[in-house]
């Protein structure tokens, strides 16, 4: 048995703690064309709405989405503007891509069996995965924000900004709460994408997780409009979507930050579990 | 047989798919150190027996031991020391073959990431695809594929290799090349088990077998124990065929005359020496075009158990 030992030292004597597995997934995810095609759709939102308004020199009061009409007065009300826009359809879309990619997508290839067998473990494949459709929710936020900035302030002039309380900024503070702001929305995807992740342990394949996973975001927004279910409002994921406006106060009001947390976290506990009963049992016969 | 001694136990192996049984009672045993040819048709179930050995679907009943530890339940110590080819070769077509392996690598924690780069252009060179290491595999015929998902076994040192139909859409070339590449594992002790529904390719490689029909094990042991069913045959092409039956029956051989035309009798231990028989009907004023001693190969004794032709069977 001699050689065998020798070989098997090849080998680590303990297992390492993964994070390789992260880092791959990561660069696998970012070098892909379709991750930039989304993060290109992304950032033409905030530059649509600038050269929009920019050509045809603004909108009338109280007409479009919230801050529109203050966009020709302070460029960074583009990034404002742009993520009201993006939040209930662009930015659950290209999660909802990315989510229901995750096990599906690998499924598709045939490369889910060896990742399985390599051994990942499939918890710690869903863990990496999970966390590679929240970093993409950053990325997509930051995109948002970013590009909006950057297009502002090329079109229009920049200074301190009002808030929604009266209270006026330094033009440093207002970025930091757009910032800010960005983080609120990541938060409020998070549900989204451990949804995303469950059906995609449902199936192999990856358009039908996806589409899933966008059909449902817009159909939380669609009883969160119905007063007759007011009762469950609270319970839908979309339900504090847009209560980031609450960051553009003073002081901030940590409110819907707070209750949209807890309710992400309650989505994550229910469909993270659901992805784990599901695949952690699962037959892999892709 | 004992654990320590085995490579690949299974006991009452079973696997269901609703009322369909794939995969009925089969009792395993490869042998350390053995190349393990697994044989049958398509649909036999040989691809779902592998993928149960894997971890990738669960039995409905039975036991698997791998290396002499019980799977699933120490699956994330056993894999690391398993290589598998398993239904084909699988990659993100959107990668390198060089980038498809190191994020395959970066899946097992016990490959140290320190010589990650180094294993990979290793098992890369081991099949003979250094040259294409760069380009994306959405550009990689079917046999680069092949040779990839192979190299893909071997990032590692491994104890165990399983592979399944690896010679699958290799030219003659390739398949001569990963015959060679089989014994060269084999002879630095790593197990090999490998699947095929084409049995020269495993007649020539294998020490052992086991043959599998519509998802039963109908035959398993060495080669010679499998070939030893039917034993070694005299075949005899004249134009003189009954007269050379008779000189067979007096030599105390049971001869009979085949569909061809042509003259088989089995060659048992009891039968006279070759050239005896050829110089017993030549003196018989019988015709000899041709006179050969066959041992039966381990094809014959396939087609003896699974049957002849495509059909599935249910």
């Amino acid at each position: 048995m001699s050689s065998s030992e020798t070989r098997v030292s090849a080998l680590r004597a303990h297992p390492a703690a993964g994070w390789s597995l992260l880092a791959s997934e990561l660069s696998v995810l970012f070098r892909r064309w379709r991750t930039w095609a989304l993060l290109a759709a992304l950032a033409a939102v905030p530059v649509l709405i600038a050269v929009a308004v920019r050509i045809t020199g603004g909108s009338r009061s109280g007409r479009g989405p919230q801050f529109l009409d203050q966009i020709t007065a302070n460029g960074l009300f583009v990034g404002f503007t742009a993520l009201v826009v993006s939040v209930p359809l662009f930015l659950p879309l290209t999660v909802g891509v990315v989510a229901g990619d995750t096990i599906a997508g690998e499924a598709s290839h045939g490369t889910l069996r060896y990742l399985v067998i390599a051994p990942a473990g499939r918890l710690r494949l869903l863990a990496v995965k999970y966390a590679g459709a929240a970093v993409f929710c950053v990325a997509g936020a930051l995109v948002v924000i970013l590009a909006g900035s950057a297009i502002g302030a090329a079109l229009f002039p920049i200074g301190p900004v009002t808030l929604l309380s009266g209270t006026v900024v330094s033009i440093g503070e207002a970025f930091l709460r757009l910032v800010l702001i960005a983080g609120y929305v990541v938060v409020s995807l998070l549900g989204l994408c451990a949804i995303g992740l469950f059906f995609s342990t449902l199936t192999d394949v990856p358009v039908g997780a996806m589409a899933a996973t966008i059909v449902l975001s817009v159909g939380s927004q669609v009883l969160d409009e119905l007063p007759q279910l007011d009762a469950l409002h609270p319970w839908l994921f979309s339900h504090y979507w847009f209560g980031f406006a609450d960051f553009l106060r003073d002081p901030i009001s940590w409110d819907s930050f707070g209750s949209n947390a807890l309710l992400q976290l309650g989505y994550i506990a229910v469909f993270g579990a659901l992805a784990i009963g599901r695949f952690t049992t699962k037959d892999i016969l892709s | 047989m004992t654990d320590a001694a085995a490579a690949i136990t299974t006991s009452g192996l079973t696997k269901r798919f609703g009322a369909r049984t794939v995969v009925d009672a089969v009792d395993l045993a490869v042998p350390r150190g053995s190349v393990f040819g697994f044989l049958g048709p398509n649909g036999s179930g040989k691809t779902t027996t592998i993928r149960m050995l894997l971890g990738l679907v669960s039995p409905s009943a039975g036991d698997i031991r791998l290396l002499g530890e019980a799977m699933p339940d120490h699956a994330a110590r056993i894999l690391p020391r398993v290589g598998a080819l398993v239904e084909g070769p699988a990659f993100a077509p959107y990668l390198s073959g060089t980038d498809n392996l190191v994020r395959r690598d970066t899946a097992d924690r016990y490959a140290p990431s320190a010589t990650r780069a180094h294993r990979v252009a290793d098992a890369l060179d081991r099949v003979g695809l250094s040259h294409a290491a760069g380009r994306r595999v959405r550009a990689y015929s079917l046999g680069m594929k092949q040779r990839l998902g192979i190299a893909g076994a071997l990032l590692t040192d491994r104890d165990l290799l399983v592979l399944d139909e690896p010679t699958n859409g290799l030219d003659p070339q390739g398949t001569r090349e990963v015959r060679s590449l089989v014994r060269s594992l084999a002879g630095e002790g790593t197990t090999v088990f490998v699947s095929s529904h084409l049995l020269a390719e495993i007649d020539q490689i294998c020490s052992h077998a086991a043959i599998m029909r519509a998802g039963r094990l109908v035959a398993q042991g060495s080669l010679e124990e499998l070939r030893g069913g039917s034993g070694p045959r005299i075949l005899l092409q004249t134009p003189d065929a009954s007269d050379a039956v008779a000189v067979f029956r007096r030599s105390g051989l049971d001869a009979v005359v085949t569909a061809e035309g042509d003259v088989e009798a089995p060659a048992g231990a009891a039968a006279p020496p070759a050239e005896d028989l050829v110089a017993a009907l030549v003196a018989a004023g019988v015709r000899v075009r041709a006179f050969g001693v066959r041992s039966s190969s381990l094809e014959e004794r396939f087609v003896e158990l699974t049957g002849e032709g495509f059909d599935v069977e249910q």
